[in-house]
C-alpha cells in the first residue's frame, strides 16, 4: 500500500516539493481566499478532492487519451469534478460558497491542478496518483492556512470569525491593520513563508 | 574609541560588532585608511557627507513644523502663547516620534549588517527624519514603529540595502500607514495635536474645531462654493498655505521652509534640478488644466493652480522624495520625464480621484516602480539614434 514511492508521492509535496511554496503554482487562489480561515479551508479541502479524484480518473485513462487532445480531456474531467464540488457547497455551506464566489470554480484554471495531472497521472498507475493528489493538495491547503491565520488575526483580530484579539488591547490603542485584509498582504505573508522555508531547507536555496 | 577596537576584530570577545564599531568610528571620525591603488575618487562628496546635507536641508522645514504643531495647539484650545512656547511644545511632540523612528530603522540596519557581516550603510540617516516629517502628528508611537520597520525590512533589506532599494522607504513607511490604518491618516483628527505633550499644553477645544487639512475640505466640498478656513474656522488664503500655518504633516505645509532645504540641495548639487523643476511643471501644468474645465464633481478642480501646488505634500515630495538618487532616474531625459509624470500624477489623483485628497505619495511611489523603465527607453533609444547617425556617416563617406 505505501511502499516508499508512494510515501514520496504523498509526503514530499508537504515540504520539501510543496506546490505552493518551491514550485510557485496556484498563488492567484492564495491571494484571494486567504483573507480569512474559513474559506481558506473549505477551498483546500475541495481543491484537495479535485485533485485527488481527478488524478485517479486520469490515471485510469492515460493509456486510451490521444496525446494531442489530452489537455482538452483533462480539463473536462476537472471541470465535472469541480460542478460536483461546487454544487455541494452551495447545498452545504451556502455562506462560505458566497465567499468564495468565483473561485471554486476557477479551481479549473488552478496551476496545480494540471500541473500534476501532466506530470504525474499521465504516467503513474492510481493508487500512486491517488496519493500524489491527496499529498499536493494537503501542502496547498497548509499554506494557504498559514497565510490566512496571520491574515485574519493581523486583520480583524478573529480566528475562524471569533474575536481572539481581547477588548483590552482596543481600549489601549491596537488596532487592526486593514493592510493585511488587501491582496498584496497575501503576496508579502506568502514570501515570508518562502523565506523561512527556504531558511530550513538548504538544498532549495538558489544562488 | 582606539582602545576598545581590538575586542571588535575577529577574534575579540565582541568580534560580531565589527561593523556596529566600523560604523560608529567612521561617523564620529575621519577614516584613516585610504585606496592604496589607482584614484577612484569622482567627487569629494561621499554618503554620509551626502546624507548630512540632506538632513541640513530638511532643518527648516522640521523647526518650522514643530513651530507650526504648537501654532495649531494653541489655536484650538483658544489660548495665547508666545512662539516660542509653541516651539518647545511642537519639539517635545515631535521628539518621541524622531526617537521612534530613528531606533526601529537603524536598530534593524545594524542588526541585518551583523549578520550579513557588512558595513553599516548611511541610508537611513535621511530616512529616519523623513519620517516624523510626512507622518501625521497624532500617529501612535507603535503605529509609526511598525510602519518603519516593515518599510526597512521589505522595502530596503530585502532589496540589498542601501542604494537597491526601488521604492523610497519613506514613503512605503507612509503607503503602509495609509492602507493600514486610514482613520488615523485622514479627515479630522489625526494633523492637529490637541493632548498635551510631557505636560505641556493641553485644554479645551474651542467651539468650531475641525482639524481637516485644507486639502480635506476640498475634497468633501459639496456644490460650487470652494473655501478653506483653519481649525477654528477663519477663511485662509494661499499666502497662509505658503508660509505653512495649516494643518498638515509636520514637514509639509510650508512652502517657505521646504524652498530654503531646496535652495540648500540645489547649490550643494544633490538633488537634481531636473526632476525638481520637472514636478512642478507638471503639477502646474495638470493643475491648470483641471482649473481650466472645473467641475463640481471635482472640487479640487476649482483650485487655482498656485494654490493647487501649495497645499499638501506637493512641494515637500517634490523637493526632497521625488529627487532621491537612488529611485529615481537617472538619465537627463529620463528625469524630465519622471519629475513630469510625478506631477502630473500627483495632481491627477486630487483632482479625479475622490477617496485620496492627496495623491503624491502614491505618485512618487507609482513613478518609482517606472524610473528603470524610463532610464532603459532613453537609453536605447540613445543606442539606436547614434547607430543610425553612424550608419548615415558611413553611407556618405
Amino acid at each position: 500500500m505505501l511502499s516508499k514511492k508512494n510515501k514520496e508521492a504523498l509526503f514530499n509535496p508537504l515540504s520539501k516539493d510543496n506546490p505552493v511554496l518551491v514550485q510557485i503554482l496556484g498563488i492567484c487562489s492564495a491571494l484571494a481566499v486567504t483573507a480569512s480561515l474559513e474559506p481558506a479551508i473549505v477551498m483546500g479541502i475541495s481543491v484537495i478532492c479535485v485533485l485527488a479524484f481527478s488524478n485517479v480518473i486520469i490515471s485510469f485513462l492515460r493509456k486510451t487519451i490521444p496525446t494531442n487532445i489530452r489537455i482538452i480531456v483533462q480539463l473536462v474531467v476537472v471541470a465535472a469534478l469541480v460542478i460536483i464540488v461546487q454544487q455541494v457547497l452551495i447545498a452545504y455551506n451556502y455562506d462560505v460558497s458566497k465567499q468564495l464566489s468565483v473561485f471554486i470554480g476557477l479551481i479549473i484554471t488552478n496551476c496545480i491542478l494540471m500541473g500534476r495531472l501532466e506530470a504525474f497521472a499521465m504516467h503513474n498507475r492510481p493508487w500512486p496518483s491517488f496519493l500524489d493528489g491527496i499529498g499536493n493538495g494537503l501542502g496547498y491547503t497548509i499554506v494557504l492556512v498559514i497565510v490566512a491565520f496571520f491574515r485574519e488575526l493581523l486583520g480583524s483580530g478573529k480566528l475562524f470569525g471569533y474575536q481572539v484579539v481581547p477588548q483590552w488591547c482596543y481600549d489601549h490603542g491596537y488596532e487592526n491593520n486593514g493592510l493585511m485584509i488587501l491582496a498584496p498582504m497575501a503576496l508579502i505573508t506568502v514570501g515570508c513563508i518562502i523565506w523561512v522555508h527556504r531558511a530550513h531547507n538548504k538544498e532549495l536555496q538558489e544562488d | 574609541m582606539n582602545k576598545i577596537e581590538p575586542s571588535f576584530r575577529p577574534g575579540g570577545k565582541l568580534a560580531k560588532l565589527e561593523s556596529v564599531y566600523d560604523g560608529m568610528e567612521t561617523f564620529l571620525f575621519t577614516p584613516n585608511t585610504t585606496s592604496r591603488l589607482g584614484v577612484h575618487i569622482h567627487d569629494g562628496n561621499d554618503l554620509k557627507r551626502t546624507m548630512i546635507t540632506v538632513v541640513v536641508a530638511l532643518i527648516p522645514a522640521l523647526l518650522f513644523g514643530m513651530y507650526n504643531i504648537g501654532y495649531q495647539h494653541y489655536l484650538a484650545i483658544g489660548q495665547p502663547a508666545s512662539w516660542l512656547t509653541m516651539w518647545i511644545y511642537g519639539l517635545l511632540a515631535m521628539l518621541p516620534v524622531i526617537v521612534v523612528s530613528y531606533g526601529v530603522g537603524l536598530g534593524i540596519e545594524f542588526i541585518s549588517a551583523q549578520i550579513h557581516h557588512k558595513e553599516i550603510q548611511e541610508g537611513f540617516l535621511v530616512t529616519g527624519i523623513l519620517i516624523p516629517l510626512i507622518v501625521p502628528i497624532n500617529t501612535p508611537l507603535w503605529m509609526t514603529a511598525v510602519a518603519t520597520a516593515f518599510a526597512v525590512i521589505f522595502a530596503k533589506e530585502i532589496f540589498g540595502g542601501t542604494g537597491m532599494n526601488i521604492f523610497n522607504v519613506a514613503l512605503i513607511t507612509r503607503a503602509f500607514l495609509f492602507f493600514a490604518y486610514p482613520s488615523r491618516m485622514s479627515g479630522d483628527e489625526p494633523f492637529v495635536k490637541l493632548d498635551s505633550a510631557f505636560g505641556m499644553g493641553g485644554g479645551t477645544v474651542v467651539d468650531g474645531f475641525s482639524g481637516a487639512t485644507p486639502l480635506g475640505q476640498v475634497a468633501t466640498t459639496v456644490g460650487d462654493n470652494l473655501s478653506m478656513t483653519n481649525i477654528v474656522g477663519e477663511p485662509i488664503s494661499t499666502m497662509d498655505a505658503f508660509i505653512g500655518l495649516i494643518p498638515g504633516s509636520p514637514g509639509e505645509t510650508s512652502m517657505i521652509a521646504i524652498l530654503l532645504g531646496a535652495a540648500l540641495l540645489l547649490l550643494t548639487g544633490i538633488a537634481s534640478w531636473r526632476i525638481m523643476c520637472s514636478v512642478f511643471v507638471g503639477g502646474l501644468g495638470m493643475a491648470a488644466l483641471a482649473h481650466a474645465l472645473p467641475s463640481a464633481t471635482y472640487p479640487a478642480s476649482m483650485l487655482d493652480p498656485v494654490t493647487q501646488l501649495c497645499l499638501g505634500g506637493f512641494a515637500f515630495g517634490a523637493v526632497f522624495m521625488a529627487t532621491d538618487p537612488v529611485t529615481g532616474a537617472r538619465t537627463k531625459v529620463g528625469q524630465y520625464i519622471y519629475g513630469l509624470l510625478i506631477g502630473v500624477f500627483a495632481v491627477l489623483i486630487r483632482v479625479y480621484n475622490s477617496g485620496y485628497p492627496e495623491g503624491m505619495m502614491l505618485a512618487i511611489l507609482l513613478m518609482n516602480a517606472f524610473a528603470p523603465l524610463i532610464d532603459h527607453c532613453v537609453v536605447s533609444f540613445n543606442i539606436k539614434r547614434r547607430a543610425r547617425r553612424a550608419a548615415d556617416k558611413v553611407k556618405e563617406g
